[in-house]
């Protein structure tokens, strides 16, 4: 098709893949370092041998984060956070979604229910009066701080709806002629047929609450309710020694700092590695074919 | 009349049931905090609450505009955000055209595996492997370097290299998704314009040039134009998970002056005033982006 075998063609190929080869190993070099790190005595890695493998291989690190209580709390949170956080945004989204998605002589307040979502998209309210509302209506502190005050996906409502209004109209008219109404013909026949973008609002969703990690730093007083990134955020970014304990400190003198922090990465990964197949899958599709609709 | 539009309001009941939960959620958590923002205009005491404090009119937006280092955070903001925008459009058209040429499709698969990872993850634990790395007593990269011969680099305590590592780091995040979206938008240029070109003799730098340029360029000029919404977005959490006192001078931006200022000071009227500044002039240049959008690529968001 493309044939077009010169000498510099054969040459300009094996440049370019010499050169996409070094950008993906620049890419997961720092990834792939972590994790030997992670995984090396503490003296190898404070004595900087260790490169991409890892050197007298030990899983200590590891044991010692898992004994670590403070840790697996936080790592708890986090799970709760989600299996609460994840099933609401879906709810939200498919509800929300739904009526937007009707035509102007099925729902006549339309056009205004859609611009009154969609601007909460364009003008937010700023960091400060965010924090004053989550505080009045008493939420500072509770697992639902994190969960309730996102509860609708603005951006993922637009990709669903957008969906539901490419939906043919024969599919819901024959459902309505049998006398369906709207709950039904939106479980029984649209979501159904929705289930490749119903997996990427899924996906988006619990990507958003795994990684979100600023929102449990300000809305949480007690560090002992922070999600996991939160809590890592105050021990590996923002070391706060008010924070270490003497156990934690007779610890690390077994235990290398460099090591430890390694395997908490590792571990705060996990997840993520776990759904990246999937996320490959409906991530783009979804998101570049429903999010910019030429 | 009066029955039809009764029979009416009973087809419509069902689909405002749907939006009650949510327009409640979303009138006290996102158009609350809009309202909220008349603490910019107050003398904020948390124990009076939002209707209770003090109003001082356009008091905190004159000590706003005194503040020693408003001027440099903004043009702090203004240039770390231009430089990702650049090279967020720069770096993910390049890679993607790169790809393209690519054959083998376990290469190309690979490498589009490996690129995307990143983006992923979340600011704190790429932070978290950026110090690491980036250490200039024993990070890796500072080992490297040392073994040709140059001096450890400090990449994220040189007020001078913290911008240029913040715009770097934030390409190794995200450039995997922009290559991904630009690839879909190669993939659907018409093949037989190529094998046409290839009839007529062009060679590959020519069909580049005349078919995969112009098929992408509706594209690129979307993207571009929509991005411009975000001048003013140099990203938080890059930025607060990165930055230290001694890169303020290069690397404050306002939002992490705005979260400085509220809440570690207490300064919550000056803070909401900044914030509000930002958010004004955020959703002007948001409109005018869509505007432009289109115009210049049909581009709607509805």
């Amino acid at each position: 098709m493309r044939l077009n075998k010169s000498r510099g063609y054969t040459a300009f190929l094996v440049l370019n893949h010499i050169i996409l080869a070094i950008l993906a190993v620049l890419c997961i070099f720092p990834i792939l370092h972590v994790a030997a790190l992670s995984l090396s005595s503490s003296t190898a890695a404070s004595s900087g041998k260790v490169v991409l493998f890892p050197v007298e291989f030990n899983l200590k690190s590891y044991t010692f984060v898992m004994q670590n209580n403070d840790f697996l709390r936080a790592f708890g949170v986090s799970v709760l956070r989600v299996a609460l956080g994840v099933p609401i945004n879906v709810l939200m989204t498919i509800i929300v979604a739904y009526p937007l998605s009707r035509k102007k002589s099925q729902f006549r307040a339309k056009t205004f229910f859609t611009w009154f979502f969609l601007i909460t998209m364009l003008f937010g309210g700023g960091l400060i009066p965010w924090y004053m509302i989550i505080r009045e209506t008493g939420l500072l502190d509770s697992i639902w701080a994190l969960v309730i005050p996102n509860a609708i996906p603005v951006f993922s409502v637009i990709l669903l709806m957008n969906y539901f209004r490419d939906i043919p109209a024969e599919f819901e008219e024959a459902a309505y002629m049998d006398g369906a109404g709207h709950w039904t013909i939106l479980w029984k026949i649209f979501l159904p047929i929705s289930t490749p973008t119903l997996a990427t609002v899924t996906l988006f969703s619990l990507i958003t609450h795994w990684n979100s990690w600023f929102d449990g730093l300000i809305l949480m007083n007690s560090p002992t309710n922070y999600p996991l990134q939160s809590y890592m955020q105050t021990i590996i970014i923002n070391i706060d020694p008010t924070r270490i304990t003497q156990r934690d400190l007779d610890l690390l003198k077994l235990v290398n700092e460099k090591t430890t922090k390694s395997a908490q990465i590792l571990i705060a990964m996990i997840p993520i590695i776990c759904v990246y197949p999937f996320l490959q899958k409906y991530f783009t599709t979804g998101l570049v074919l429903g999010g910019i609709k030429g | 009349m009066q029955a039809r539009g009764k029979e009416r309001f009973k087809r419509e009941l069902p689909l405002y049931i749907m939006l009650f939960p949510a327009v409640i959620i979303m009138l006290i958590y996102s158009y609350g905090p809009m309202i909220g923002n008349v603490i910019a205009f107050q003398r904020f005491l948390p124990g009076k609450g939002l209707f209770g404090s003090p109003f001082v009119g356009l008091d905190n937006f004159a000590y706003m505009l005194k503040m020693p280092n408003i001027w440099n955070v903004l043009y702090n903001t203004i240039f770390i955000a231009f430089m990702k925008m650049v090279m967020g459009i720069v770096v993910p058209v390049t890679v993607a055209l790169l790809l393209n040429e690519v054959i083998s499709s376990a290469f190309k698969r690979i490498v589009q595996t490996i690129i995307y990872l990143p983006y992923f993850l979340s600011w704190v634990i790429l932070s978290g492997i950026l110090i690491t790395i980036l250490s200039p007593s024993d990070g890796i990269v500072n080992q490297i370097l040392g073994s040709i011969g140059i001096k450890p680099i400090f990449f994220l305590g040189d007020a001078r290299i913290f911008p240029y590592t913040i715009v770097v780091t934030d390409i190794w995040k995200n450039f995997g998704f922009g290559t991904i979206v630009y690839l879909s938008a190669l993939t659907s240029i018409d093949p037989t314009l190529y094998e046409s070109a290839v009839i007529d003799g062009a060679n590959r730098w020519q069909q580049t040039k005349h078919i995969t340029l112009p098929g992408i360029s509706t594209t690129v000029v979307l993207l571009s134009v929509l991005s411009m919404g975000n001048i003013l977005n140099a990203g938080f959490e890059q930025i607060f998970n990165l930055y230290s006192p001694i890169v303020y001078s290069t690397g404050d931006i306002i939002d992490t002056l705005v979260y400085r200022t509220g809440m570690q000071n207490y300064q919550f009227g000056v803070a909401t005033a900044v914030g509000l500044m930002k958010s004004i002039v955020a959703f002007i240049m948001i409109a005018l982006s869509n505007q432009l959008a289109r115009k210049t690529a049909g581009y709607r968001v509805l």
